[in-house]
């Protein structure tokens, strides 16, 4: 069962460019705070923010290792909402279909075939 | 015949877009969204009928559309337009019938280049129930499949 609060606090974290960008990231493995910081121009606090809202979200877990504590993607919260989005996004492309039909055959009908 | 694929955007926690390209001038996609001969033809779900019940084209009026689905189901979803921008913009917002007060505001905004039009709806929520309520609400149509959609959710989350 999808609860709103979930939804909502996964929402809010997916609402920032960087964050998801992050997430992107960790779907193709662990990684550090260096790592994750590399690709953006941002200071490793500024990293280590966004990663404290993720793991607020309960979207990453960090390891213990005292050295580099990996991130992981925790996919469960963002399995909901994907399936919320997967919703919305079948509920308009079925619309934009039939549109792009209707236009087609409105764009014919002034044509000789 | 094959369209680009659509992109979604999740622009804030109550905040969502969709995106394609059309192969018409934005006139022809706005008459498509204002004509009430026309609407019909696309808004519903391709299993069930649309019906125009009201269909006042201005702004503050009203609109209401009764789908019928194949078993003889019937729901309604009304709603009013709230901006008129030929051929560029509408603005209107839409409640499902038998959730009433919970309103969803869409916007529809339509460029042009190169004679193909760029479409972009963005549907905003009032509150957190209301946008988790929009899509229980009617809008199950769709069969459930099963694959994976985390795949796709960050696929989106790369653009």
């Amino acid at each position: 069962m999808v609860t709103s609060h979930q939804l909502d606090v996964t929402f809010s974290a997916l609402a920032d460019p960087t964050r998801r960008a992050i997430l992107a990231r960790l779907s193709n493995g662990e990684a550090s705070v260096t790592e994750l910081a590399e690709p953006f121009q941002m200071s490793l606090p500024a990293v280590s923010k966004h990663l404290k809202v993720l793991e607020k979200a309960g979207l990453i877990t960090r390891g213990r290792e005292a050295q580099w504590r990996p991130c992981r993607l925790q996919p469960e919260p963002l399995r909901e909402a994907a399936d919320w989005i997967e919703q919305y996004r079948r509920l308009w492309d079925e619309r934009f279909d039939n549109l792009g039909e209707l236009l087609r055959k409105l764009q014919g009908q002034g044509e000789t075939k | 015949m094959t369209e680009r694929p659509s992109t979604l955007k999740i622009l804030s926690d109550l905040e969502i877009s969709m995106t394609r390209e059309f192969d018409a001038p934005r006139e022809l996609v706005y008459r498509a969204f204002t004509d009430p001969e026309l609407v019909p033809q696309w808004w519903g779900l391709r299993a069930s009928t649309t019906i125009v019940d009201q269909f006042d084209l201005r702004v503050g009026g009203a609109w209401r559309f009764i789908q019928r689905m194949p078993d003889g189901t019937e729901f309604a979803f009304r709603g009013e337009f709230l901006e008129l921008v030929p051929p560029s913009k509408v603005t209107q917002t839409f409640e499902f019938e038998p959730m009433p007060g919970h309103i969803t505001q869409d916007t529809m905004e339509l460029t042009e280049t190169n004679g193909k039009t760029l479409l972009t709806v963005t549907s905003k929520f009032q509150s957190i129930e209301d946008r988790d309520g929009m899509l229980q609400s009617g809008m199950e149509g769709g069969a459930n499949e099963s694959y994976d959609r985390l795949a796709e959710l960050l696929e989106t989350l790369k653009s």
